[in-house]
């Protein structure tokens, strides 16, 4: 039973993650921007719902007011800073992006305190089994609604005018440029709805975990380390990818203990780029 | 051009010599005794810093008011200079250098929490600066042989090895087995070496050891093992984010344990964040309000808390208690040692014997203070849903009966 507990667990978990990872593959395919304050903008969604909970608001409607807020944080972060290195190296786009990480964590911090804070759903639990698998509601509503985002998500992606604007884009900026998109706005609104979709996941943390100022690291880590495995523009990955982790994780924190969880990640991410080196030379000596 | 250089040269020289003299005042300016401090105004550690100030501050205003420090026959006040040390412990180490060598301060208040004050105490003690603090319980500060640290709490492994001794009491003197979760921090780690002497000493056996990472915000793990595990006590530490994650988990992964012990409920505002889910947790804390320690500056702790809460709106959690009280063990010690000599005010700060508000304090040789216990409330609530802490443990300060086991969450 305790298999089945860590894989349910690890697959909530992971969907969540998956949430946050596509945010950051949409945004690093589109613009090739790797964002370290991924997980700070997860944490400033977070709080959005948190202050709907102490003004007496469920904190459940975070998962829309959230996103809608964080759009325009998005917009305003890019046209700020973002927009001044999209074209300049990896490098630069990281160091201004950490910028924006401090930056992000110390104004929380002076806005919101430093105390850890949850907003309560009152959701109740699910037990499976025999009572012998217990599942959080408030966990199966963050999945829910994570999958449904992704799913609009990509609808929208198909569908809409700015969404094929954006895999144009995506696929080659030159072209689409001289296509007549506006790279541009496309570039903005990329950064807005991936901050959207950290505000979304943001939300859904703050009444399935805990939020704190300085906590946006990790999932700046965990959806890095999802990308990284599922490569760019590829949403089912991210999913299938994002599960893994968070069953790996559940998995690691059972049999290794949960001082080696995150350690444990790091060592599934090296073991990954290991073997995907070594199948790029074999297929390279194949080509020969 | 020659001319202007010797005259650009006079006046850097001029104003040189200004800035360096003007800052280097010295411990005691006329009437004034002045302390150092550096305080986590901002960072992770802010909110608890802030209590820490707030504490210091309000033992400032009162010692003053009633009277100031009297040395060698003439009446002193009290006064502090705060820097912000940023949560982090390489500023505090800077900031320490900065109040001894460039503001003169011979004396030192500590910062908030155990790393900072590790970092601090290398610094005071190589200039000989007496500090008394009351925020750094890491045992580890008190076996390195410091001979200028003085702290007015309780060390951390003491924290939790009495809810092991109340489970054994109430399980007739027999054993019990222990479920730990704790933080890979050095005050959680300490506070896990004191249940480990604890289980030892009572014949109690460990089921489950695991260790917690900074980042926690999922402890589902380990409960799922203490459901299958079935302990008769978990105790937890992980400051508030181990609490807050714990309560929340423990409630909705309804797992069942007869006691449960913690650390940081203060801290966590455990029975506002988490109201009736936080009921009958057993918490660790250096002071409660309703202890009838008693001394002439805040008479009791109840006195102490409807003072604090006036003055800065919200109730004092123990960390400010604490904060008050290293003021009034200086105070103390200056008077005893009737000099502003360093090394005689530490030795009388080495000496002291004495009562406050906040509970008695004793120095062993490492600068722990040995003569106050901890305490452990329980959070109790009533039937509307509104909890409050009591004391349950030592029995002399008791307000309530311990509610032992724990209800099951079918019959909540």
């Amino acid at each position: 039973m305790i298999s089945v507990q860590a894989c349910l667990d690890g697959i909530l978990l992971g969907i969540l993650f998956a949430l946050i990872a596509y945010g950051m593959a949409l945004q690093w395919g589109v613009m090739n921007i790797i964002n370290i304050a991924q997980g700070d903008l997860v944490i400033l969604g977070g709080y959005i719902a948190y202050f709907m909970y102490l003004y007496g608001i469920h904190p459940a409607w975070g998962v829309i007011v959230s996103p809608i807020i964080m759009y325009f944080v998005g917009i305003a972060i890019y046209k700020l800073v973002i927009n001044k290195v999209v074209d300049r190296d990896l490098f630069i786009s990281i160091l201004a992006t950490f910028g924006i990480s401090i930056l992000f964590m110390q104004l929380m911090n002076f806005a919101f305190g430093a105390d850890v804070v949850l907003a309560n759903s009152g959701y109740g639990t699910t037990m499976l089994f025999d009572n012998n698998v217990v599942l959080p509601n408030s966990k199966i509503f963050s999945a829910f609604i994570s999958i449904l985002f992704a799913i609009c998500l990509v609808i929208y992606m198909k569908k809409s005018k700015l969404g094929r604007a954006i895999r144009a884009t995506a696929q080659n900026a030159r072209a689409a440029k001289i296509l007549g998109v506006d790279t541009e706005k496309v570039y903005a609104a990329t950064f807005g709805i991936n901050a959207a979709l950290c505000g979304v996941a943001g939300a859904l943390i703050s009444i399935t975990f805990t939020i704190h100022p300085y906590m946006g690291l990790p999932y700046t880590i965990r959806s890095f380390m999802i990308v990284i495995v599922a490569g760019l523009g590829n949403l089912p990955g991210v999913a299938m990818s994002g599960m893994g982790l968070g069953i790996f994780e559940e998995f690691a924190d059972y049999i290794l203990g949960t001082e080696f969880r995150i350690g444990s990640v790091f060592l599934l991410l090296v073991l990954i780029l290991v073997y995907r080196r070594f199948k790029l030379s074999r297929k390279r000596e194949y080509l020969k | 051009m020659k001319i202007k250089n010797i005259i650009i040269t006079f006046f850097s020289a001029l104003a040189l010599l200004i800035s360096t003299s003007t800052i280097s005042f010295s411990k005691v300016v006329g009437d004034k005794i002045i302390l150092g401090a550096a305080i986590s105004l901002t960072g992770k550690y802010s909110s608890n810093g802030v209590h820490t100030q707030n504490g210091y501050n309000m033992a400032v205003d009162r010692i003053n008011s009633m009277g100031g420090v009297k040395v060698g026959g003439k009446t002193y006040k009290f006064d502090i200079i705060y820097y912000d040390d940023e949560s982090n412990p390489k500023r505090a180490a800077q900031l320490a250098e900065r109040l001894i060598s460039q503001d003169g301060v011979e004396f030192m208040l500590g910062p908030y929490s155990s790393g900072l004050t590790k970092a601090i105490a290398p610094v005071t003690e190589k200039y000989g600066v007496p500090m008394v603090e009351a925020n750094g319980a890491s045992r580890s500060l008190f076996t390195k042989g410091y001979k200028y640290l003085f702290a007015v709490l309780a060390p951390a492994n003491l924290y939790l090895d009495v809810a092991i001794d109340l489970a054994v009491e109430k399980n007739n003197g027999k054993g019990v087995t222990v479920a730990m979760a704790f933080e890979q921090d050095a005050f959680s780690q300490d506070v896990r070496l004191g249940v480990l002497d604890a289980i030892e000493r009572t014949g109690s056996k460990k089921v489950i050891d695991d260790k917690l990472p900074k980042e926690l915000n999922d402890m589902a793990a380990t409960l799922v093992k203490v459901k299958q595990m079935k302990p008769d006590v978990l105790v937890v530490s992980g400051h508030t984010k181990g609490a807050l994650t714990a309560i929340r988990q423990i409630a909705e992964m309804k797992v069942d344990v007869p006691m449960l012990a913690m650390t940081h409920c203060d801290a966590a505002k455990l029975s506002k964040q988490h109201g009736k889910n936080s009921q009958y947790a057993l918490c660790a804390s250096q002071w409660h309000k309703t202890l009838t320690y008693k001394d002439d500056f805040f008479k009791d702790g109840m006195t102490y808390d409807a003072d604090f809460t006036k003055e800065f709106g919200y109730a004092p959690p123990y960390q400010a208690a604490e904060s008050s009280a290293a003021l009034l063990v200086f105070k103390d010690a200056f008077e005893r040692a009737n000099s502003f000599d360093q090394k005689k005010v530490r030795d009388a700060l080495a000496a002291t014997n004495m009562q406050t508000f906040y509970g008695n304090i004793k120095f062993a040789p490492g600068g722990q203070n040995v003569d106050k216990p901890m305490v452990l409330f329980q959070v109790m609530c009533d039937d509307g849903g509104k909890c409050e802490n009591k004391v349950v443990a030592p029995t002399k300060w008791a307000s309530a009966k311990l509610i032992h086991p724990i209800p099951s969450w079918s019959e909540r």
